[in-house]
């Protein structure tokens, strides 16, 4: 249901809802996925974005958002000289992908510590947006509750310790799904929940034995 | 409430003896469980924005990265200032702010979207200069705001505020319908004047397509901004005259709709049709993109 600031906002920096601040927004969501400060982005942008990102700026909002600009910070437009000034290296590509949205961005990023994350995530219009794979495994967070992104290794009870800390913690869950690219690899747990999250469970959850991150999504 | 009907809300406004904008201010409160102060402080903030975005843009070296525009609020506001204008400074002045907040969108600036960013230079251009004329406070402007979404919200709920989905009048006729509803509510029109202003300003869009030159938001998206601005003006000064839309507001939005869902896909936003297929837009699309 259509609230006034669906209307009214977002604020953010132009010139397309879709075409920056939803791009920003995609950058800002793999970073929490990647739980670090990246030094390294692979970018490959797939249809209209192939076509259209320099004209839209939508090579500055992803890698704004790769930074942890939001959709409104006065940098966006200076991010290349931001991001290279504070040590992230980039790559832009123009990629085929059948079957996507055709504002979608497939980011490959590398932290600190040598891990990786690679994440596809489509901009569907008002600045609104859809993450589809993570590493590989297929998700649908479109970023309207608070998520919890949970990496672990795909190995029986996962889903029932993590699921413990959150009802012994009062939070109720409204979606959750699992999945994993090979039995006994790596597996990615997807939770979206009512209301918010302290950053004191994320840590608990973090130290389950066998999840190798656990990131908190707000809802954007 | 739905946000279904236009005309459903005129109704319950002038049952209730209230404005439009107080109906939606209570209503809002009571969906997103939030009080009425913590609803009005969020879209203060967003008329801040886009008081900042109508004076951002009015530079006479600015330039869009694909260098098809910038300069032109400039233009516009020494001609004001110089009273080179055949409609005054009222009309001078919204002019101003539209293609202030377009080229602010256009250069990567901060702008809110209302609804779009494609269309963000109408509401505030309107609200901003009858806030200035007329010596409103900020309180008032906030008001007006609700007023405008609640019609923003039964467009987007009946027809569509979308280029892609409905062309320029879904974005641009969209946001001069939310504008000319908010002028008129801010003259001291009734609930019943809002509507037909919506429904007068939507009438004078309709059919107009979105062709935007190399798929930018540039042209002719900045300067229908400020035809947008003129419009919510006519409309509202038409309503507030007593002139009455012969179509009522809400068969007006369904008949967008209709004709958006009849426009041909080279006409919604892909920038392959209209003026998008020109020779002139074909030969800078090349330059810009290669």
């Amino acid at each position: 249901m259509l609230g006034v600031f669906d209307i009214i906002g977002p604020v953010m920096i132009g010139p397309s809802s879709s075409h920056t601040a939803g791009a920003v927004r995609i950058g800002k969501y793999a970073r929490s996925i990647l739980g670090e400060k990246p030094i390294r982005a692979w970018i490959g942008f797939v249809g209209s974005f192939a076509k259209t990102y320099r004209g839209h700026g939508t090579d500055k909002a992803i890698i704004a958002g790769i930074l942890g600009m939001d959709a409104d910070d006065g940098r966006i437009r200076d991010s290349l000289d931001v991001a290279a000034a504070g040590g992230l290296s980039y790559t832009f590509e123009t990629i085929e992908m059948e079957g996507m949205h055709p504002n979608t961005v497939s980011l490959e990023l590398e932290g600190g510590s040598g891990r990786t994350v690679n994440v596809i995530g489509s901009s569907v219009g008002g600045g609104n947006i859809l993450i589809n794979r993570i590493n590989g495994a297929e998700v649908l967070i479109s970023g309207k509750s608070t998520a919890l992104i949970i990496i672990h290794l795909d190995i029986p009870g996962m889903i029932g310790k993590v699921s413990n800390v959150l009802g012994d913690n009062g939070i109720n869950i409204n979606k959750i799904s699992l999945n994993r690219e090979e039995k006994g690899g790596i597996a990615i747990m997807t939770i979206e929940i009512d209301g918010d999250i302290e950053p004191a469970i994320q840590q608990i959850i973090q130290s389950i034995p066998n999840v190798l991150s656990a990131s908190i999504l707000n809802a954007v | 409430m739905k946000y279904d009907s236009v005309s459903e809300l005129c109704r319950i406004a002038e049952e209730e003896k209230v404005r439009i904008s107080e109906l939606v201010l209570k209503d809002q409160a009571v969906q997103m469980e939030k009080s009425e102060e913590e609803i009005k402080g969020t879209m203060r903030t967003m008329l801040k924005a886009m008081r900042a975005s109508t004076k951002e843009g009015i530079e006479p070296g600015k330039r869009s990265s694909s260098g098809l525009s910038g300069g032109d609020a400039y233009k516009m506001q020494q001609a004001v200032e110089e009273g080179r204008t055949i409609c005054g400074p009222v009309l001078g002045k919204a002019l101003t702010k539209a293609l202030s907040a377009s080229e602010t969108n256009a250069c990567m600036g901060r702008v809110v979207a209302a609804p779009t960013a494609g269309s963000c230079g109408i509401l505030p251009a309107v609200l901003m200069t009858v806030g200035e004329e007329w010596e409103l406070d900020d309180e008032q402007l906030v008001m007006a705001l609700f007023t405008a979404s609640a019609v923003g919200m039964v467009i987007a709920n009946k027809a569509s505020i979308s280029g892609a989905e409905g062309g320029c009048q879904a974005e641009c006729g969209s946001a001069s319908a939310m504008a000319a509803a908010a002028l008129v509510e801010l003259n001291g029109g009734t609930p019943a004047m809002v509507g037909h202003a919506c429904a007068i300003s939507l009438k004078s869009v309709l059919g107009l397509v979105c062709d935007p030159v190399a798929g930018l938001v540039e042209v002719p998206c900045i300067k229908r901004n400020a035809m947008g601005a003129a419009n919510a003006f006519v409309a509202a000064e038409l309503a507030l005259a007593g002139i009455e839309s012969r179509i009522p507001v809400d068969e007006v939005i369904h008949a967008m709709k209709t004709i958006g869902d009849c426009m041909l896909p080279a006409l919604k936003e892909t920038a392959e049709g209209g003026l998008a297929a020109t020779p002139t837009a074909k030969k800078y699309m090349k330059q810009i993109f290669g």
